[in-house]
């Protein structure tokens, strides 16, 4: 990562870097540390009393059901948001590829959801499925279906994972048309020559010359739906009823900053630090970071 | 042509993978109706929220609300834009928390892309003791999204003084690893002859930055501003701890105070009036600078 061609000063380059890593050092490094340090310590809400426990809050968070079952919720509500989101992005994005007039249109139409904030992507699906005003809930009500996410965990997880999706579809969108309009035709025409139809076309050249964007794109969902859905839970459900929808870090967030139970918070940051260490690991050991073809 | 043809396609595959031939044996009108089926669905919430914002709360109140816009565009924008909404929870003006959010996206930005250019320059183009350990020491900050650490981040800011503050709600959101490695990536493939070129014109690393770095980086940083510029926009989890005076309320910590909890006495059409404001500029970036974010978004990949 060098280049050959390089300047001599010793200063001036650490002068450059002093604004980034002062702002490192403070804002991440030190909370980071605090935050490991803090999940070795026994301490009561007020402070008044703090003793060294070594490991005994990662048990006790690791040994509450509570947060095993916030633990199982995310990985289904993070599978859940990501297939929901690359599924329907593939087909659009097959379909958009095709499109050669008017493309520039669709994709612009199809990229708004990536513009609108979680949490204001959650206030508008709120309101769509209020239970006494909202027009789909209304809807639903007149076809026989019973969906009540106020009161059902089962419909409130469902509605997050839906709000959540319809956010991410954008982005997929965008990668798999990407990934799609760098696939030689040439290959497509020759294997349609020799009688190949649409069908097999797809999952013999199309999808497996697709995947490292999907692998790629499975992982960037994951991320998302872990760690960028906080606002929306916060927007439709607050984690509720009860805790039907606490994710991981919704669970943090509450404990740590409305529940103040300062060494289990810090305990579960510590483990979604390694779960992000996990992840971007994958995302730069496995994927590859370009996709490219022949 | 770039399309497959059509004469090879078989007809016995099924109606949904069949290629849009150039020849027109049917079926060209499918894609459309997929794209468009597509974005109805993007779209159906946006419209909600817009036909919302023209109804009064009674109109919205009568379930199913209409379907069609109503009268009441105007006021409800006015009222909520200019006087904020009254009743239960008494908001700021509108104009005043899209003044907040558009000032911290704009810092964000700026400050996420002052740093990381100036990082990557330094890791790129000197030779010094410690270069690897300042590099590792970014790029493990994106291992610390700021959702794991919320706690004792908090704790730092208030123990700075900056809790209430347009500072303290930007400062720590300013360093990008994301940024830096883009820059380094772009700086990488600078050629050779362009630095010893200014070397032997006798132009300091300085002068360099200034007058070659920076103009051939200027698709890059506006790329990545255009990013930026919606990540700052759409900040919630942190202006939300960080701000407790209201005055300072970002529009999109500000929409979901207005909900407040009950339902029942929320004023939905105001709220939705706000909703598309709060969706309104980034959206616009997206539109007037597709190109950029498009790249910026494949560049960043994150």
């Amino acid at each position: 990562m060098q280049r050959r061609v390089v300047f001599p000063h010793k200063a001036l380059p650490w002068l450059l870097l002093a604004p980034q890593l002062a702002v490192t050092l403070v804002f991440f490094f030190w909370p980071g540390g605090q935050a490991i340090y803090m999940s070795l310590l026994q301490q009561d809400a007020f402070g008044a009393s703090v003793k060294f426990s070594g490991l005994e809050n990662f048990a006790l968070v690791l040994g509450d059901e509570g947060y095993l079952q916030a633990f199982w919720r995310t990985l289904y509500f993070s599978v859940s948001v990501t297939v929901l989101a690359m599924v329907p992005a593939l087909w659009l994005a097959v379909m958009a590829d095709r499109v050669v007039k008017a493309s520039t249109f669709y994709t612009t139409a199809m990229l708004i959801p990536y513009a609108v904030a979680p949490a204001v992507a959650g206030v508008l699906w709120l309101f769509m499925f209020n239970p006494s005003i909202g027009v789909l809930a209304w809807w639903m009500k007149a076809l026989g279906v019973d969906w009540n996410p106020t009161l059902d965990g089962a419909d409130a997880l469902w509605l997050v994972i839906l709000a959540s999706a319809w956010k991410q579809v954008a982005y997929n969108f965008l990668f798999f048309l990407a990934g799609l309009q760098s696939i030689p035709k040439s290959l497509l025409e020759a294997a349609a020559i020799d009688g190949a139809g649409p069908v097999r076309r797809f999952w013999t050249i199309i999808f497996p010359l697709l995947s490292p964007t999907t692998f790629f794109l499975l992982v960037v969902g994951l991320v998302y739906a872990f760690f960028d859905t906080f606002g929306i839970i916060s927007a439709i459900t607050q984690g509720g009823p009860a805790t039907a929808t606490e994710t991981l870090v919704y669970k943090v967030y509450k404990d740590g900053v409305h529940n103040l139970d300062l060494g289990s918070s810090a305990a579960q940051s510590v483990i979604l630090m390694v779960i992000v260490v996990g992840l971007t690991f994958l995302q730069f050991r496995f994927v590859e970071r370009r996709v490219h073809y022949g | 042509m770039a399309k497959v043809a059509s004469g090879a396609a078989p007809a016995a595959a099924g109606p949904s993978s069949r290629p849009a031939g150039s020849s027109g044996t049917g079926l060209n009108w499918l894609p459309h109706l997929v794209l468009w089926l597509g974005i109805a669905v993007t779209a159906f919430p946006l419209y909600i929220a817009f036909v919302a914002s023209t109804l009064t709360p009674q109109d919205v109140a009568q379930a199913p609300m209409p379907a069609l816009p109503g009268a009441h565009m105007v006021e409800n924008y006015q009222a909520i834009l200019i006087q904020g909404m009254k009743g239960t929870y008494l908001s700021p003006p509108v104009w005043q928390m899209m003044w907040n959010s558009l000032l911290m996206a704009l810092i964000i930005t700026a400050g996420k892309i002052v740093l990381s250019v100036m990082s990557a320059y330094a890791v790129v183009f000197f030779e010094f003791r410690g270069r690897m350990v300042a590099f590792w020491m970014i790029f493990l900050t994106l291992m610390l999204p700021v959702e794991v650490r919320i706690v004792p981040t908090y704790e730092v800011v208030s123990n700075l003084k900056l809790i209430n503050t347009m500072t303290g709600l930007t400062l720590p959101l300013i360093a990008s690893a994301t940024g830096t490695l883009l820059f380094r990536q772009f700086f990488m493939t600078l050629p050779d002859q362009l630095v010893e070129a200014a070397r032997i014109d006798g132009a300091g690393p300085m002068r360099f930055f200034k007058d070659v770095v920076l103009p051939l980086s200027a698709t890059n940083i506006a790329a990545l501003a255009v990013i930026l510029f919606i990540y700052g926009w759409n900040q919630y989890l942190w202006p939300l701890l960080m701000t407790t005076d209201n005055r300072l309320d970002t529009i999109v910590v500000g929409i979901t105070k207005m909900i407040g909890t009950g339902d029942a006495t929320t004023n939905w059409p105001q709220v939705m009036a706000t909703t598309l404001l709060a969706v309104l500029p980034p959206a616009l970036v997206v539109i007037l600078m597709r190109r950029w974010f498009v790249k910026g978004l494949v560049d960043s990949e994150k």
